[in-house]
């Protein structure tokens, strides 16, 4: 068991936004988290990395273990959970540097020196990403001269080199047209060799194209959790029904 | 109703050509009197004497040694304000709690109020005596008083635009910088300060602009000899001294002393425009960059 999850909530401020969720990944499997807007499903997958950490008065409760490891354990340094957790944002966010530079900024930030390391790590990231084709002949150009859904590419890419094997994606093709969200399921599904991956999405379809497991949330409880293939053929619960039937959300 | 209202749109229109006539007349008599200036002193003499004599018997009319003189306080209020003052940005905007930040960010804006002539005896009467109490050769008047504290008045403007500059990076960013293991301080300086770099700029040119015009501080701290020197420990003059030296003085109008003052100003006018062209420049930049 790669991932666990006990009895989680999340509290911002007053608000009760996670109400207990337990459910457990596999490693090297794709988890898909869908529920309509509100429903938590941002906030559960921010827990895997403490990036919940950053607002001001959230406050998680519960245990989450990955490797069996008490990530929320005082003693944890949340810079090395990080890099074993990479992130991959709704909207694209690469730096305002070179194609080059963003690759290989999670390197550099975590103290490698070797130049040749990071040539060769840059590369290997850009391909993992399905990007590197395209952009081998301008790493030095800014980053922000690429497509939005290169720049989400580039964003993977720069996730993959610090080497995480856990991969978080907040709606990754949400902010893209159709023919680059294809190309980033692709990418998901070639992904899963290597990383376990959990995704959050809007897009009924892209769920069931690209997961495995798939959990529905809904105003902060965790609905149902199955294979994705049962889940959405033939769901236990009437309110998933509702939805992926696209009656609510 | 109508005719009413074409009179307010009339007076504002008024209200700002007046703004624009008065720029273009101060520039029009710069102008006029440097041209008056320019036909009796030669251009290269100006640029290259390396003394500036105009009121004595043996006039000379190199422009350099007030323009060194500038330059050095300039350059001493530079180095104090721009580390400072970007530390100072980068801690309210990354570290502190909002309410420290919206503590401290006034605090530091009054220094801005504080009026200069105080700032100028308080180089001459404290920062001097200090400062000689571990230099014992430094003079009474001299560059280096003046420079720091001129570095403290320009140290808000840096550090509450630097600040703007910095908070205005999209949170995004940041998060893409944690997420990948980045603590911090690897985030404000490798992301957001770069982010920023513009908008930093823009501040550190404004400041310098500030320091190259201040007057009052150097007039009363930095001594009034146009003195050729890098040496921060003697006196010197600077070129906005120079001209209220002048000014004050019984100089006989249409005479090329006096008109040596308008030939100075001329010299700072086109200075600072330079350097506001710069920063009008880097803040356009600046907007493309981030949509």
């Amino acid at each position: 068991m790669k991932i666990e999850a006990k009895n989680v909530h999340v509290y911002y401020g007053s608000d009760h936004v996670l109400k207990g969720v337990t459910l457990s990944i596999k490693k090297n499997t794709v988890t898909a988290l869908i529920g309509p807007s509100g429903c938590g499903k941002s906030t559960f997958l921010r827990c895997f990395n403490r990036m919940n950490d950053l607002i001001e008065n959230a406050r998680v409760e519960g245990e989450i273990m990955i490797e069996g490891v008490d990530i929320y354990h005082p003693k944890i340094n949340v810079n090395e959970l990080r890099k074993t957790v990479g992130m991959v944002f709704q909207k694209p966010n690469p730096f305002p540097k070179s194609i080059f530079e963003n690759v290989a900024y999670g390197l550099r930030v975590n103290g490698v020196k070797d130049q040749a390391l990071i040539d060769e790590k840059v590369e290997s990231s850009l391909r993992g990403a399905a990007l590197w084709d395209e952009v081998k002949d301008k790493l030095k150009k800014s980053a922000l001269a690429l497509s939005g859904g290169q720049q989400q590419r580039l964003c993977i890419a720069r996730a993959l080199a610090v080497e995480p094997s856990v991969l978080l994606m907040d709606e990754p093709a949400s902010a893209l047209d159709p023919i680059s969200s294809i190309k980033i399921e692709e990418l998901i599904y070639s992904l899963k060799a290597n990383y376990t991956i959990l995704i959050v999405t809007h897009n009924m379809q892209q769920a069931s194209r690209t997961s495995d497991k798939t959990a529905f949330f809904y105003m902060g409880d965790l609905v149902e959790y199955d294979d994705t293939r049962t889940l959405f053929t033939n769901p236990k619960k009437e309110r998933t029904q509702n939805y992926i039937t696209g009656r609510f959300g | 109703m109508k005719l009413r209202e074409t009179i307010i749109e009339k007076l504002l229109l008024a209200c700002s050509l007046l703004t624009i006539f008065t720029t273009v007349g101060i520039i029009g008599v710069l102008i006029f009197e440097t041209i008056g200036f320019f036909k009796e002193v030669s251009l290269i003499e100006f640029l290259t004497d390396t003394e500036w004599t105009p009121l004595f018997s043996n006039k000379r009319f190199g422009i350099l040694p007030l323009l060194t003189g500038t330059l050095l306080t300039t350059f001493i209020a530079t180095i104090v304000a721009v580390p400072l003052g970007l530390t100072i940005a980068v801690y309210l905007s990354e570290y502190s709690h909002k309410t420290v930040r919206n503590l401290v960010k006034p605090m530091l804006e009054i220094l801005a109020a504080v009026p200069t002539v105080v700032y100028g005896y308080f180089a001459l009467v404290f920062v001097t005596p200090m400062f000689q109490k571990i230099i014992p050769t430094l003079s009474g008047f001299n560059a280096l008083s003046p420079g720091i504290v001129m570095g403290i008045m320009i140290l808000p403007l840096v550090s509450s635009l630097s600040e703007d500059a910095l908070y205005a990076v999209p949170k995004s960013l940041r998060e893409g910088s944690f997420a990948l293991g980045a603590t911090k301080f690897q985030t404000s300086w490798k992301v957001i300060v770069p982010s920023a770099f513009s908008g930093i700029s823009v501040s550190i040119i404004l400041a310098i602009s500030r320091a190259i015009g201040e007057t009052m501080i150097v007039a009363i701290a930095a001594g009034q000899q146009p003195r050729l020197t890098l040496d921060p420990t003697v006196p010197i003059e600077t070129m906005t001294t120079y001209i209220v030296q002048v000014s004050l003085g019984d100089v006989p109008h249409d005479s090329v002393e006096y008109r040596t003052i308008f030939a100075v100003g001329m010299t700072l006018f086109v200075v600072t425009l330079i350097l506001n062209n710069i920063s009008f420049w880097l803040k356009k930049k600046f907007q493309k960059h981030h949509r």
